[in-house]
């Protein structure tokens, strides 16, 4: 391992095969049913596969984080925790977890599991760290996308809790775990059903030449030929306020932050991580291969300006953006 | 026979001027009939100067009237201004409500406190954690359904839970100012033109549809969340208060429909049509309560 962790998605036995191999220091993956934020169809693992994959990268020195992210459903919580319990049979090096259900359970059932905070419980501050390392034993936290760079310089000062930051892939305008959107569309969210604008609610018309993707009905942009389309996410959609049509949340663009990582290792981030474990062994291959020569360039003293460009096709719509990182973006 | 459900108004979201403030205050204060009130800005730090002296008007005003008043700390707060507020907030002593975990690393140990609607507490194990920290009331996530709040209060005996019950639902919060970027502003450099939509500014579909409202960094539903659930549900849900958000149009009208109806002596249609006639600023919703869309209309 370089001088800061590479943290891949692993949507299957196949791609998490796939990141290991191209160089990530830890996979993240769930297991298939709500209790993780990527809860989509023909995704994630059983927990068989989840024990035979957790098996098989340990013996390629890499670690397994498994993601039990979402809220657990009042009344029906056990199958969170049922999937704590699973996560730690499997072997897994760590859970990633949001609901104060979860972590408690895990902190009182496994006293040394060691617990990773997801980004959906946005803890965007030293104090609210320092909530979760006190109540919870919290031993890594993944920092919500909301945050400058400098501002995560200065958060790191201020905590010995070590620090994850995403670096490619989606990107949530919203901070993570406070926004419920897709839910008053459609009714499913990523808090609710580890979902967002799910796919069984979006609906594509063709009509004069334009394309316009519907979530629960609502018409969430309208493309004209030639026009890249991505997956219709609801805060990238185009709206209208004060008559003047537009991207009012974001542009469709995804996230690459491949340039600042000298900026995020100086500033004691511990590790960096890839959205997307939707996308597919290809994906993460490329991605998690052009991130690991870049630490390994970072590390050797050298530039990594030029794998910064090696990516840009894999963009969701075609655009990156160095997002909240840079601090224009607000 | 039960208590009688609570009226309960929460925070101002939107940026009023200090004079209209005053104004909606003072007419709460002695026109109403509601038992608490939350004060405080919770949405923009940016924006906690200019109200501060109106607020804590707005509170002596209320207090003089016999309301209850508890001061609603930030939801998301980042800057060093924005945590020294929170900090001192909860420092001051007096119940507290928290929009933000943070809040929990300054409180002293069993103090209590309120957990507001933009913590994401969706299960009674998450409100257990914050009952046995001092948490004495809850409001409910307005995500969750009806059943999903009564399975959290059947988990956790003593705690009192109020729902989301009059207003625009707050959906999200962000980093960024979406009024700013409308204006092609910086947020750090805003001109505070998020004071010209005293409800938010309305967001539509590309086909006219109304939608959403931005408010700053909030992003609020268009629709305005009507709880005209049956007061023997609520209680039976072990629903104890109704929460109220400020927003143009007659409130004070508006509380009183709610008194009537929480008491018997109004029924849902009716509810319904004493809300609209008192200019809710967008079509009256119930879709999370009864487990549909959040947009899902009343009656449907």
């Amino acid at each position: 391992m370089g001088s800061i962790e590479l943290v891949c998605p692993a949507g299957s036995p196949a791609m998490l095969r796939a990141a290991v191999e191209a160089g990530a220091d830890s996979v993240y993956c769930g297991l298939r049913d709500e209790t993780n934020a990527r809860n989509f169809p023909g995704l994630n693992f059983s927990p068989a596969e989840l024990t035979e994959a957790t098996a098989w990268a340990h013996g390629r020195r890499a670690k397994v984080l498994v993601a039990i992210n979402t809220f657990a459903r009042a009344g029906e919580t056990d199958a969170w925790m049922a999937s704590v319990d699973a996560a730690v049979a499997a072997g897994a090096d760590a859970i990633i977890a949001a609901d104060l259900a979860v972590l408690a359970y895990a902190h009182e059932a496994h006293s040394s599991l060691r617990l990773h905070l997801s980004v959906q419980a946005a803890a965007n501050s030293a104090d609210a760290i320092a909530f979760y390392a006190e109540a919870y034993g919290v031993r890594r936290v993944v920092l919500p996308r909301v945050l400058s760079a400098p501002e995560i310089a200065a958060l790191i000062r201020e905590t010995s809790v070590e620090i994850e930051a995403f670096v490619f892939g989606g990107l949530c305008v919203m901070a993570e775990g406070r926004c419920a959107l897709s839910s008053y569309a459609t009714g499913r969210s990523p808090n609710l059903s580890g979902v967002c604008s799910p796919p069984e609610a979006v609906t594509f018309d063709r009509s004069n030449g334009q394309l316009t993707p519907r979530l629960a009905g609502l018409a969430i942009d309208r493309l004209g030929d030639g026009e890249p389309a991505g997956y219709p996410t609801l805060c990238k959609g185009r709206f209208e306020a004060d008559g003047a049509p537009g991207y009012l949340f974001e542009d469709p663009v995804s996230l690459n932050a491949m340039g600042l990582l000298k900026a995020l290792a100086t500033a004691g981030v511990r590790a960096v991580k890839i959205e997307g474990r939707q996308r597919g062994k290809a994906y993460v291959a490329r991605v998690a291969a052009a991130f690991r020569s870049a630490i390994d360039a970072l590390d050797r003293g050298e530039d990594t300006l030029p794998y910064e460009r090696l990516l840009s096709d894999l963009a969701e719509g075609g655009r990156e953006t160095a997002g909240a990182y840079r601090k224009t973006w607000r | 026979m039960t208590a009688p459900l609570d009226l309960v108004l929460g925070p101002l979201l939107f940026n009023w001027s200090p004079e209209r403030i005053a104004d909606f205050y003072g007419r709460i204060a002695d026109e109403t009939p509601v038992d608490r009130v939350y004060l405080g800005e919770v949405v923009c730090g940016k924006r906690a100067p200019l109200l501060e002296a109106a607020l804590a008007a707005a509170a002596d005003r209320l207090e003089a009237g016999g309301k209850t008043v508890v001061w609603s700390a930030p939801a998301l707060p980042a800057t060093p201004r924005e945590r020294n507020g929170a900090r001192a907030l909860v420092a001051a002593g007096g119940l507290v409500e928290l929009n933000d975990l943070s809040g929990l690393a300054h409180l002293p140990a069993g103090a209590p406190f309120v957990a507001g609607p933009l913590l994401n507490i969706y299960n009674e194990a998450a409100a257990r954690e914050l009952t046995r920290r001092g948490c004495v009331r809850l409001c409910a996530n307005v995500e969750l359904s009806l059943a999903a709040v009564a399975a959290i209060a059947r988990g956790c005996p003593g705690l009192e839970v109020e729902v989301f019950a009059y207003g625009r639902l707050p959906l999200a919060l962000s980093g960024r100012c979406y009024h700013a970027r409308q204006h092609d502003l910086h947020k750090d450099n805003c001109r505070f033109v998020c004071n010209r939509d005293p409800d938010g500014l309305a967001v539509r579909t590309l086909e006219g549809e109304p939608f959403l409202a931005i408010n700053g960094v909030q992003t609020l539903s268009h629709g305005v969340q009507l709880a005209d659930i049956p007061p023997a549900d609520l209680k039976a849900a072990g629903v104890g208060a109704l929460r109220l958000t400020p927003h143009t149009g007659d409130m004070v009208a508006i509380i009183a429909a709610f008194r009537r109806f929480a008491d018997g002596a109004l029924d849902r249609e009716g509810l319904r049509r004493a809300v609209e006639a008192a200019g809710p600023p967008g079509p009256l919703v119930n879709g999370y309560l009864v487990g549909k869309a959040g947009l899902a209309p009343v009656g449907a």
